[in-house]
C-alpha cells in the first residue's frame, strides 16, 4: 500500500508527538523527587569513565585513591579494581567511615569518588561524600560521572571490574 | 539526564516508510529501546533464576512456588528514589491484578535490613519482600543499578526487563496481556 506525502507527514507528526508525549509522561512521573542529587558537584570535578580508565593506565606513581561511596551490596558484586568501599554517603555512619579512611591523607591527594547506585540526578550518596571531603580540606577530589548507573556506564561498557568485599 | 522509558523486549513494529520516516523512527525507537543499558547479562526470554529466601514476614519465599502466576520481580532499595515512586503503583496492581494471576515480589538491595523493614511497613506493601545479597544479584546477572524489574510469565520465563526510570504505564502494558482474562 502506497502512502502519499500527506500520509507520511501525518505519520511523522504522530511519531514525534508520541515520542515527546512518552518522554513528558516519564518526566512528570519522576519530577516530584526531591532527591539530594549529585548536581551539586561542580562540573569541573567530574571525571568521565574513559578518562578514569586512561588515568589508571598511565599513572605509575601516586595512584589515585578510588572510593565507592554507595551500596556495599553493589560493590560486592562488581567494583573498579583497586577501589575501596568507604561507606554510604547518604548515611551518617557512611560519612564517618569515609572520614576515617581519608583523615590521615595529605589534602592534595587525588581522590576519586564513585557510586553508580542509580541515575546521576537521583544519587543520594555522591553529593554528601564530596561535600565532606571538600569540608575536610581536600583540594584534588574528582567524581566519576556515571549517567545511569555502574552497570550501564562502567561494567556494561566493558571497563574492568572485580568482585568481592 | 535519564527519564526515557527503557524496556528490553519491546520490539518496534516493522514499517515500510520513507527515509525521513525511518530517521524519525530511529529517533523514537533509538531512545526508548536501543539505548537500553546492557549492564547485566540479559535474562530476556530465559528461565528466571530460581531462589529461596525468607521474607520480611519470616515466611518462605520460593520463586518456584509462583509458577502459574505472572511475577513482577522488583529489585529496589530505600536509597533508590525512583524505586520508592514505583511502589504505590505496585501495591495497587497487586490488589487490582492479583485475582488475575499477578504476583509482585520485592527484593531489597539495602545493606541494612532494618531500613527495608521500616519502609515495608511504612508503605504497607501487600506483596512479599525479601532481602537480597550479592549472590542473588549475581544470579540475576549483576544488579548493578536500580531500579531493576523483571516481568516473568506463568511458565517462569523472563518476558521483559525494565532498567532505570521507566514509565509505569509501560510496565503495566506489558503485564496485562500475560494475565488471565
Amino acid at each position: 500500500m502506497k502512502i502519499g506525502l500527506v500520509g507520511r507527514s501525518r505519520i511523522a507528526v504522530f511519531i514525534v508527538f508520541a515520542f515527546l508525549s512518552s518522554s513528558a509522561q516519564v518526566r512528570a512521573q519522576f519530577a516530584q523527587i526531591p532527591a539530594e542529587s549529585a548536581f551539586s558537584i561542580p562540573e569541573a570535578q567530574l571525571l568521565k569513565p574513559e578518562a578514569l580508565v586512561q588515568l589508571l593506565q598511565t599513572t605509575n606513581k601516586d595512584k589515585p585513591l578510588i572510593l565507592q561511596v554507595g551500596s556495599h551490596m553493589l560493590f560486592a558484586q562488581a567494583h573498579i579494581p583497586g577501589s575501596e568501599y568507604a561507606g554510604q554517603g547518604s548515611q551518617p555512619a557512611g560519612i564517618e567511615q569515609l572520614q576515617n579512611r581519608v583523615n590521615s591523607l595529605p589534602r592534595k591527594k587525588l581522590i576519586v569518588l564513585y557510586c553508580g547506585c542509580c541515575p546521576w540526578n537521583r544519587c543520594p550518596n555522591l553529593g554528601p561524600a564530596f561535600a565532606k571531603l571538600r569540608d575536610m580540606g581536600f583540594t584534588n577530589v574528582k567524581v566519576l560521572y556515571l549517567a545511569n548507573n555502574f552497570g550501564a556506564d562502567w561494567a556494561g561498557k566493558g571497563y574492568p571490574v572485580e568482585q568481592g568485599h | 539526564m535519564s527519564g526515557i522509558p527503557k524496556a528490553i523486549g519491546i520490539k518496534p513494529r516493522t514499517l515500510r516508510c520513507s527515509s525521513a520516516l525511518k530517521l524519525l523512527l530511529c529517533l523514537f525507537v533509538g531512545t526508548s529501546v536501543a539505548q537500553t543499558p546492557k549492564a547485566a547479562t540479559s535474562l530476556l526470554h530465559k528461565e528466571a533464576p530460581e531462589f529461596v529466601r525468607i521474607d520480611l514476614e519470616n515466611r518462605r519465599l520460593d520463586l518456584r512456588a509462583y509458577k502459574g502466576k505472572v511475577v513482577l520481580l522488583d529489585f529496589w532499595a530505600t536509597w533508590c528514589a525512583s524505586c520508592l515512586l514505583e511502589m504505590p503503583r505496585f501495591v495497587a496492581w497487586q490488589t487490582q491484578y492479583g485475582p488475575r494471576g499477578l504476583q509482585i515480589v520485592g527484593i531489597s538491595m539495602d545493606d541494612d535490613p532494618a531500613l527495608a523493614r521500616k519502609l515495608y511497613k511504612k508503605m504497607k506493601l501487600n506483596y512479599p519482600v525479601a532481602m537480597g545479597d550479592e549472590k542473588l544479584g549475581l544470579l540475576y546477572g549483576g544488579v548493578l543499578g536500580l531500579p531493576l524489574t523483571y516481568l516473568i510469565d506463568a511458565q517462569g520465563t523472563v518476558q521483559a526487563e525494565f532498567r532505570d526510570e521507566t514509565d509505569v504505564k509501560l510496565i503495566e502494558e506489558q503485564i496485562k496481556p500475560l494475565l488471565r482474562p
